[in-house]
């Protein structure tokens, strides 16, 4: 699996480097890390709304903060390991 | 607000916007001809007749679409602009008074000075060798270096007189610095302009929908544009049609980490960040040529990483550097820069989409930590190697004597001591153009203050250290 976390100028100040390091913690947490790459990205153009813009595998999810993380880090990564 | 220095860079300006004009319409094959009359219009204003004047036009036309091909350098003499200023090197003038302390004749160690029968001095200039002591010491300054301009810029000595006496650039001195360029009084001097290249890539991204043209953007953008808000500029770009804009300052991150460590390892080194300094030590100090940090300059470092995670990227450079045009045209450079433009280059494309940054919303620009961005003025690079040193825990068992050479004079005096092995430092850090980056030749404008935007700029950073700016980068992608 690829995961993008957007480290451009608007999700950076938006939060993306806690998102990495979540992204980091929940990956190692449920013993998949070695399954997936997770890189920075610049830029998914989706640089609204309240939160760092992701892209796992094909699809890009925007809006990612600290609060939804849990939630989104389920339904889109682990989901897809069951 | 000044959006420019000098008369000539506006000049400049007006051809390249209107080169872009119709490369944007796709209109310039036909409209060449006409540029020249739209600039010079039915009375002269700069030169002896409108043909002249609309002549030297048609030269700074084929600069702005690239310049002559056979010729490598990318900066270029105008022949028929020079104005083949007198060059006599030190002269008495009128101001001589004819004085009882004959200053001049005392100080001059070649017995060069004498007096007519006025009192006044005289220059023999058979044994006069331009030591410029006499200048120094007239109470009246009335001894005058009559020098060209652009050699006068020019301090590596590339330039010299033809057989017509136009100026001429040894290309085996010149390290594309662009002191001549901005020095030049007359615009007799310009760097090629690679913004049909950059149009083209645009063109070419919007209509294949995939290409993504990236702009990464010089941390000496702080000191420009002042008219307008930085985060106006950013919108700027986009509006032109780039995907997006990316800090070079966050590839300055990464080459103060690996710097520090690369440091610690050799013991000693030059840096490699400005490409006219490399260029310098490879033409004039050859033997220093292994000394040189392996690391690509901070612009090469980040394009590469974008072009690591995004294989449909084009990356355009955008600074205030001429070297840069070279340096990106180097074999180990080209996989990852595809062209550079000057933050004029850059004025002259808004206005040629008739695009008013002053009225746009702001985009944020925020990549890179304090100390990457203050790598635009001089002595900032050194101050990340510390910083690094220290983020690194290497700053214990390694002590740094840095010295931060302001100008390609300063670069000089400290490579002939590590030539000769009489270096009293063990890091240099080279800065072709005196203040650094924000002296560029590229710049629109030069002021006392730009030193001072540069850092106000750095603190803006949302990251205050190297290791926290370049945490999120996947290391294997460096």
């Amino acid at each position: 699996m690829d995961i993008f976390v957007c480290i451009g100028s608007s999700c950076h100040l938006k939060g993306s480097y806690q998102i990495v390091n979540l992204m980091k913690e929940n990956l190692d947490k449920n013993g998949i890390a070695d399954k997936v790459n997770l890189n920075g990205a610049f830029c998914f153009g989706k640089c609204s709304g309240d939160g760092v813009t992701v892209k796992i595998d094909d699809e890009i999810i925007s809006g990612v903060n600290k609060e939804n993380f849990s939630e989104i880090f389920s339904s889109y990564v682990l989901r897809k390991f069951k | 607000m000044r959006k420019f220095d000098t008369k000539v860079q506006y000049l400049k300006y007006k051809v390249l916007r209107e080169v872009a004009r119709h490369a944007y319409d796709d209109t310039l094959v036909e409209s060449f001809n006409d540029i020249a009359k739209v600039i010079v219009k039915d009375k002269p204003t700069m030169r002896c007749c409108i043909y002249k004047e609309r002549a030297i036009v048609a030269e700074r036309i084929k600069l702005a679409t690239g310049g002559d091909k056979s010729n490598p350098n990318v900066i270029e003499v105008i022949s028929i602009a020079c104005d083949e200023c007198p060059m006599g090197g030190y002269e008495v003038t009128n101001a001589c008074r004819g004085c009882l302390a004959h200053r001049c004749e005392d100080v001059c160690k070649r017995g060069a000075i004498t007096f007519d029968d006025q009192k006044r001095a005289i220059i023999d200039k058979t044994k006069c060798v331009e030591c410029g002591q006499c200048a120094k010491v007239c109470p009246y300054g009335a001894i005058l270096n009559f020098k060209r301009p652009c050699e006068r810029a020019c301090k590596v000595k590339a330039i010299s007189m033809d057989e017509n006496k136009a100026a001429a650039i040894d290309n085996s001195k010149c390290i594309s610095c662009g002191a001549c360029v901005y020095q030049c009084p007359f615009g007799a001097i310009m760097d090629k302009s690679f913004i049909l290249d950059v149009i083209k890539m645009i063109k070419e991204s919007q209509a294949d929908g995939k290409t993504k043209v990236y702009a990464v953007v010089a941390p000496s953008i702080a000191s420009q544009f002042s008219y307008a808000k930085l985060g106006q500029v950013i919108t700027g770009i986009k509006e032109l049609g780039f995907y997006t804009t990316i800090e070079a300052a966050l590839g300055a991150d990464m080459v103060a980490y690996a710097e520090g460590a690369e440091l610690v390892e050799k013991g000693f080194l030059t840096s490699s960040c400005c490409p006219a300094f490399v260029d310098y030590i490879h033409k004039s100090f050859p033997a220093l040529n292994d000394k040189i940090s392996h690391n690509l300059s901070p612009a090469a470092t980040i394009s590469k990483y974008i072009k690591n995670i995004d294989e449909n990227a084009k990356i355009v450079f955008i600074g205030p550097c001429t070297a840069k045009k070279m340096e990106f045209q180097l074999d180990h450079v080209k996989p990852y820069i595809d062209s550079v433009i000057t933050f004029e280059e850059l004025q002259a494309l808004f206005d040629s989409r008739d695009i008013d940054i002053t009225t746009l919303q702001e985009t944020p620009l925020d990549n890179a930590s304090y100390f990457g961005r203050i790598f635009a003025r001089s002595g900032g690079l050194a101050d990340a190697v510390k910083q690094s040193l220290k983020e690194q825990g290497l700053d214990e068992s390694f002590q740094l004597k840095a010295v931060s050479c302001d100008g390609i004079e300063e670069c000089k005096t400290a490579l002939l001591r590590a030539s000769k092995g009489v270096s009293p430092y063990n890091f240099i850090e080279g800065m072709a153009c005196v203040n650094g980056c924000i002296g560029g030749a590229g710049c629109l404008t030069h002021g006392e203050k730009n030193k001072k935007l540069a850092d106000d700029y750095g603190r803006e950073a949302y990251e205050k250290s190297i290791a926290d700016a370049i945490s999120v980068l996947d290391k294997s992608k460096f």
